[in-house]
């Protein structure tokens, strides 16, 4: 895999406009929902994930990329920690605040 | 053999969902399908990085399925079993997980370029090792900065196996807050080292040491970065933090050379920015002061010299009785004691009365924002009774009790005043209510460290004790009003 100015750009270009979409998203927000929005984001940043399984696709074989294995297979545990319990955290705070409002509303 | 196409046409639609996700979760009413969006988003990337190793010849499939098993049932357990009291600071601690795993992830990928032998000067090299650098940076100081504001959102903790005291707890330690001026020249020669130690690394990218050393300086700038903030201010600092482990998870995409990494985690990390901007002016704080002037429960407290004697659960009954129009205050206490449900309890009691009884939330009351409204929620607290503080205001000169519950900087009128660390934080002005009722442990000051005028005036009511058994007392001696 060799990297090209070409590809390099490309990736700062993807960098650059994904920052000013982010600034742009979320303006207004009310408070009651900054807990869960911040939870559900920080889950988000688990994506993190996808490169902890790409360099988990490893061995131990007792050569010197064992231990770049083993660092790979902690990132991946603690990459699906923050992805699953984010997510469900996140659920279970907006079924307290969204699922009673459907009911007060009735 | 697939098309690779096929494998970034589905990151791509798994960016799209990331995006609508984080769109519907900043409004109410989208907010649950925004989340569901999301986790079907990272589900998608997962299925399909999967696919993609598969066919490109997978080596071996241990460490993928037990990572993959041990780190699922850990967050749901962690996810399940969290007290919505301790909601906070899970929320702190998985952020640091994501800083970590994209340090990891970095961290690993070095290691196994610089045993794969290291490619020639230009663009490849360059870019590689500086996102290597970047993410190593942002990734280690997410970690050891979530990890500090886990522990500062807790408090402190208790030491094990110390003598226990005649209650039966273990020995209680507060954390510190510390920070001298002359530690933010520390902080900025350690970003600076960090900065070279990039540069260092790129010029000879097969030693390691650069590497390892740049992950202590990194971990001990995170440190060094939370230890001087007060507790009070703590949720703009986890925001940042989640800001930042976006950050990192961007970096790491440039270092494996994966888009959706980058849109994920830029976007995440503007976001977040943006939300630490709108938690900060909630507050009525600036980022800067927050982040570099060491505010609130810095240990040189005020010494009380007032006293108020407290009264008792009858008194206040009887207060209440005939009252028209209570609006209670909750604060951390609330959260800490547990007594959403005796609240609720006293509302409905209350309203039994004909007593009109609504929820007065400040922006940053308790530990997060909307912590209040997740535990009165839990309780069953209809979600039209929590009223907003600008709008709520206006209705404390017309009511006739307000029951403060553990809250104290966020009614504190020193904020009006132009002195001191709570200048011009907006407060609820639970002061122009007839009657104030405080339910509090002590007389002691808040983060802010700001002894509470409120506590002494006339009008005002102390029930020092525990929030829950206070709360219960209270609804007994109504009912036997």
């Amino acid at each position: 895999m060799s990297l090209t100015l070409t590809a390099l750009i490309g990736s700062i270009t993807v960098f650059v406009l994904a920052i000013f979409l982010g600034f742009e998203l979320i303006s207004k927000v009310p408070p009651t929902l900054h807990t869960p929005l911040m939870s559900g984001a920080n889950a988000i940043s688990g994506i993190t994930i996808v490169g902890a399984l790409i360099l988990s696709n490893a061995t131990f074989d007792g050569t010197e990329t064992s231990f770049a294995a083993i660092l790979a297979f902690l990132a991946l545990i603690m990459a699906t920690i923050n992805v699953v319990g984010g997510f469900m955290v996140t659920n279970r705070m907006l079924e307290m605040i969204a699922g009673k409002k459907r009911k007060g509303g009735n | 053999m697939v098309d690779p196409v096929v494998w970034d046409v589905g990151y791509l639609l798994s960016a799209s969902m990331f995006i609508v996700g984080i769109k519907r979760l900043s409004s109410p009413r989208t907010a649950p399908s925004g989340n569901r969006l999301g986790a079907q988003g990272m589900l998608l990337a997962v299925i399909i990085t999967l696919l993609k190793m598969q066919s490109e010849g997978i080596i071996g499939w241990e460490l993928i399925v037990a990572g993959l098993a041990i780190g699922s049932v850990i967050g749901y357990i962690m996810a399940t079993r969290v007290e919505m009291t301790g909601m906070p600071e899970l929320v702190a601690l998985f952020n640091g997980f994501g800083g970590a795993a994209s340090a990891l992830v970095g961290l690993s990928e070095a290691l196994k370029r610089i045993s794969d032998g290291v490619p020639d000067p230009g663009v490849e090299l360059y870019a590689t090792w500086t996102a290597i650098g970047l993410s190593a940076l942002v990734g280690w100081i997410t970690l050891s900065g979530s990890l500090m504001a886990m522990m500062k959102l807790k408090g402190g903790f208790y030491v094990p196996f110390s003598k226990k005291d005649d209650r039966g707890r273990s020995r209680w330690i507060s954390f510190p807050t510390w920070g001298p001026p002359w530690l933010n020249w520390v902080k900025a020669s350690l970003l600076l080292a960090s900065l070279a130690l990039i540069i260092l690394t790129i010029q000879n990218p097969e030693d390691k040491t650069y590497v390892y050393s740049l992950v202590a300086t990194s971990t001990l700038l995170g440190v060094l970065f939370v230890l001087p903030i007060g507790g009070a201010d703590m949720p703009v600092v986890v925001s940042l933090l989640n800001s930042l482990s976006g950050i990192a998870a961007a970096f790491t995409g440039f270092v494996i050379g994966n888009n959706v990494l980058i849109i994920a985690g830029s976007m995440v990390g503007a976001a977040g920015l943006i939300l630490t901007f709108i938690m900060c002016k909630a507050m009525n704080r600036e980022l800067f002061d927050v982040l570099f002037k060491a505010f609130g429960g810095s240990g040189e407290k005020d010494q009380l010299t007032r006293t108020k004697v407290g009264s008792d659960p009858e008194e206040v009954a009887m207060v209440l009785d005939g009252a028209q129009k209570v609006i209670v205050v909750p604060g951390y206490g609330m959260a800490v004691s547990q007594s959403q449900h005796a609240v609720k309890e006293f509302a409905d009691l209350m309203e039994s009365f004909d007593c009109e009884v609504l929820y007065a939330i400040h922006p940053v009351a308790g530990r997060m924002p909307g912590h209040m409204n997740v535990l009165l929620a839990e309780a069953n607290v209809p979600y039209e009774k929590l009223i907003e503080m600008d709008d709520i205001n206006s209705e404390f000169p017309e009511c006739d009790v307000a029951l403060v519950i553990g809250a104290n900087d966020t009614t504190n009128p020193a904020a009006r005043t132009n002195e001191g660390p709570l200048a011009g934080m907006p407060i609820l002005d639970v002061d122009k209510s007839s009657v104030v009722v405080i339910i509090k442990r002590s007389l002691s000051v808040g983060y802010a460290g700001v002894d509470n005028d409120l506590f002494y005036m006339d009008k005002t009511m102390m029930l020092f004790g525990d929030g829950k058994k206070m709360m219960n007392e209270l609804n007994s001696a109504i009912k036997e009003l």
